[in-house]
């Protein structure tokens, strides 16, 4: 990163952490965790004033045309924060998609309301990746109609617009469901889970001969890079959730008094915490690397992406276990947040792809021998 | 970094290299005129080998010159290269920067003297005597894991010139000529049967005061410019991807693919070490000295030895013989193995105590980054001459 692009991320991060000082306290998290839809609209909408969905969207349509290193450090912060919003499933998953699948008339039919807050979007497949196994598609008539279930739909439940990853034969494209516009999006049943991780929901989307509109062909490729820039974006957001407890335990290990002292004077505190701070530093330079890579090399987006997942996912679950610790049992209790933490950790570790899997993949792109993500890659 | 200051480098270097072509020159000379050029330490003043750049730019110069096809020598002087220089440039006097230019050629190698028998962690304790003669100190005493003493030129010697000062008040830093009478050098034979390090005696050592860095009594604070930098990983030229033991274990586990002894759990067992490895990689191209620097030793030492342990595992019966155990006292030092696994793997033992240990160095990590509180300390403001040692 050049010094100029340091300076605009850190400008960057101190907006975003204003603003979610603000629009998602602990208290802000706790109470959407109790809502049907999970998120904040209306701190959505503030979120498209300051320019945050539509970072990674082109300028002249609507964005600001920034990169993947400037929404990555909106998604630290917004792992720091445990914002519930529609985060991963519109400006990751969706946005990525979009951009990496479909042609220019396409995204400039989709991405303007991403960009302006107004529309919810996620991306149904199913799998770990599209092209490891997806939806059907086929001809009805005129028109295109939909079949299958799709597992764990981030945001499935509230978004008004569905990417849909189908197969034709033996192709995949790329599908909509939904307007967009506010109409109801019709002929997909949608079941809300019950997550483990309260502050992000899933849905099962099951379709029956749902109508949708083909807006790309050919699509298995160019979805897997865009699933590489997605999950780069949820390692971000993972890099800044183990940050965050990190401090939260050292925090604590400082103002905990026991058998007189700080329990962060004791060395089996301390070194637990230096073990934490070098996971994190460890996992940070893996992350970084990916979001750089991702603009500079992204050939070698894939090898650089797999590491930093099954690097930092590990860690991010590590070091939410270790702040319970150093907490003892108020750590343990539902009204304190580090759960909301460790929940968060371990059903991002198991989204998209595994760190079993991340490995798998990175030792086929290294050529070494036996056993392949992609034949034994299914969730 | 800047990219002006980038591009002025590059182009400094390949002009250099179009008047001192590589294969033009011996490594001895080649190294001179870099020194001279001031592209041996980028970040150093000019006149003791650099342009006064940002140390940033270091591994950049590094991989420019390895590209063109200069060997790379570092190991036969890493203690001179990575620890006297630095300390040298921040505190030396004229006549002491002198010494920088046959250092950095590799006509005189350097050693470090700091380490004794009762004095490991807890460096600040130690007992070794430098006593004021007038002209001379002269001094006694015993200094351990001297790697490079039997070959090196010159040493950094830590010593305590005021035994009745708290210990880290009376220790001065000399630069000593290993040539001078009293010092002896007896190789310490190791674990894995070879002498990679030394024992130093010292014995009624005469040391000009010319010799004494900085001034006396400052010798505490002048190590800790030493040993901030002996806690970045070997640094200097950037690891590629995969590169050092990594590639041995991914060896080690393809050929047991073929033998049929390999399975789905060695697959991502070795993945595993891979993501270790490479995240501290990409760590160490960041981390500049400093406690966070000391990321990346803490990492390695832990990574580099459970990748040799995984060698063995995948080499199943084989793994219980060994090259052999003849004492050998090399000249080069070999700290991530190499060779042998099972005499990489035990070598690799002592990755997680040279150098500062694990438990040492997560201690810093906790009280210097993160502001825990101190360890409670009895030997505070107490003389050294009463404080309780081994």
């Amino acid at each position: 990163m050049t010094q100029q692009s340091d300076g605009i991320a850190d400008e960057l991060r101190q907006v975003t952490r204003d603003f979610l000082g603000k629009t998602s306290p602990e208290a802000k998290v706790r109470e959407l965790m109790e809502t049907d839809g999970g998120i904040d609209r209306e701190a959505w909408s503030q979120a498209a004033a300051l320019g945050i969905p539509g970072l990674l969207v082109p300028e002249e349509l609507g964005g600001s045309g920034a990169g993947m290193m400037e929404l990555g450090v909106v998604f630290e912060e917004a792992g720091r924060a445990l914002w519930c919003a529609p985060l991963l499933s519109t400006c990751a998953l969706a946005s990525c998609a979009v951009l990496c699948a479909a042609d220019r008339a396409v995204q400039a039919e989709l991405l303007p309301a991403i960009a302006a807050g107004a529309v919810v979007a996620a991306l149904a497949w199913n799998g770990v990746r599209p092209s490891l196994g997806s939806l059907q598609a086929r001809r009805r008539g005129e028109q295109w109609v939909v079949d299958g279930t799709s597992g764990y739909v981030v945001d499935g439940g509230t978004a008004e617009q569905l990417l849909v990853c189908a197969e034709v034969n033996d192709r995949l494209d790329l599908f909509v469901v939904g307007s967009g516009t506010g109409t109801p999006v019709a002929g997909v049943e949608r079941n809300s889970l019950v997550t483990m991780d309260s502050t992000r929901r899933l849905a099962q989307l099951n379709f029956h001969a749902t109508p949708a509109l083909r807006i790309a062909t050919d699509v298995g490729e160019s979805l897997d890079r865009a699933l590489d820039r997605a999950e780069a974006l949820l390692a971000a957001e993972q890099l800044g959730g183990a940050t965050r407890v990190l401090e939260m335990a050292v925090d604590y290990a400082q103002v905990r008094i026991q058998f007189g002292r700080p329990i962060g004077s004791f060395q089996a505190i301390k070194h637990k915490l230096a073990e934490m701070l070098m996971a994190v530093e460890l996992a940070r330079a893996s992350v970084e690397h990916a979001l750089v890579t991702a603009e500079t090399e992204p050939a070698l987006l894939p090898l650089a992406l797999s590491h930093a997942r099954a690097v930092g996912s590990g860690t991010y679950v590590r070091v939410a276990g270790d702040n319970v610790q150093v907490h003892g049992g108020i750590g343990f209790t539902w009204d304190h947040p580090a759960h909301l933490y460790l929940k968060r950790a371990k059903s991002s570790q198991l989204m998209l792809g595994s760190p079993k899997w991340h490995r798998s993949r990175l030792a086929d792109l290294l050529g070494i021998p036996g056993d392949t993500a992609a034949a034994g890659g299914r969730r | 970094m800047s990219a002006d200051q980038r591009a002025v480098l590059a182009g400094a270097i390949d002009e250099f290299l179009d008047r001192n072509p590589v294969a033009a020159l011996t490594d001895l000379a080649f190294r001179e005129c870099r020194f001279d050029a001031g592209l041996a330490f980028v970040s150093f003043r000019p006149g003791c080998g650099g342009l006064g750049l940002d140390p940033a730019l270091q591994p950049f110069v590094e991989e420019r010159f390895l590209a063109a096809g200069a060997p790379d020598t570092r190991m036969r002087n890493i203690v001179g290269l990575g620890l006297a220089a630095p300390t040298l440039h921040a505190h030396g006097d004229a006549e002491q920067l002198k010494l920088l230019r046959p250092l950095y050629s590799g006509e005189h190698v350097w050693c470090q003297l700091f380490s004794e028998p009762g004095a490991g962690s807890d460096l600040a304790s130690l007992a070794t005597r430098a006593q004021d003669v007038g002209d001379d100190y002269v001094v006694n005493g015993q200094k351990v894991w001297t790697s490079y003493g039997h070959v090196a030129r010159w040493g950094l010697l830590l010593a305590r010139t005021d035994p009745e000062q708290p210990k880290h008040e009376g220790l001065t830093y000399f630069v000593l000529d290993m040539r001078t009478p009293g010092v002896e050098v007896r190789g310490l034979r190791q674990m894995t049967g070879e002498s990679g390090f030394n024992e130093v005696f010292l014995t009624d050592v005469r040391v000009p005061k010319t010799s004494v860095l900085g001034a006396p009594g400052l010798g505490w604070r002048i190590a800790m410019t030493t040993l901030m930098n002996e806690r970045i990983a070997p640094a200097g030229r950037p690891a590629a991807m995969g590169e050092g033991p990594i590639a041995e274990a991914i060896a080690t586990y393809e050929r047991a693919v073929h033998g049929g002894a390999a399975d789905a759990a060695d697959r991502d067992r070795l993945m595993r070490l891979w993501g270790g490895v490479e995240a501290a990689r990409l760590m160490s191209r960041r981390a500049s000295a400093g406690p966070l620097g000391s990321i990346v030793k803490l990492q390695l030492a832990e990574t580099v030895r459970a990748v040799y342990e995984y060698c063995l595992d995948l080499e199943g019966p084989n793994a219980l013989l060994i090259d052999d155990y003849t004492d050998h006292h090399p000249d080069v030092v070999t700290p991530l193995g190499g060779g042998h696994p099972g005499k990489a793997y035990l070598r690799a033992i002592a990755n997680s105590i040279e150098g500062g240990t694990s438990e040492v160095l997560k201690s810093v990590l906790a009280e210097r980054v993160l502001g825990l509180p101190r360890e409670p300390r009895s030997d505070r403001d107490v003389p050294w001459s009463r404080i309780r040692r081994s």
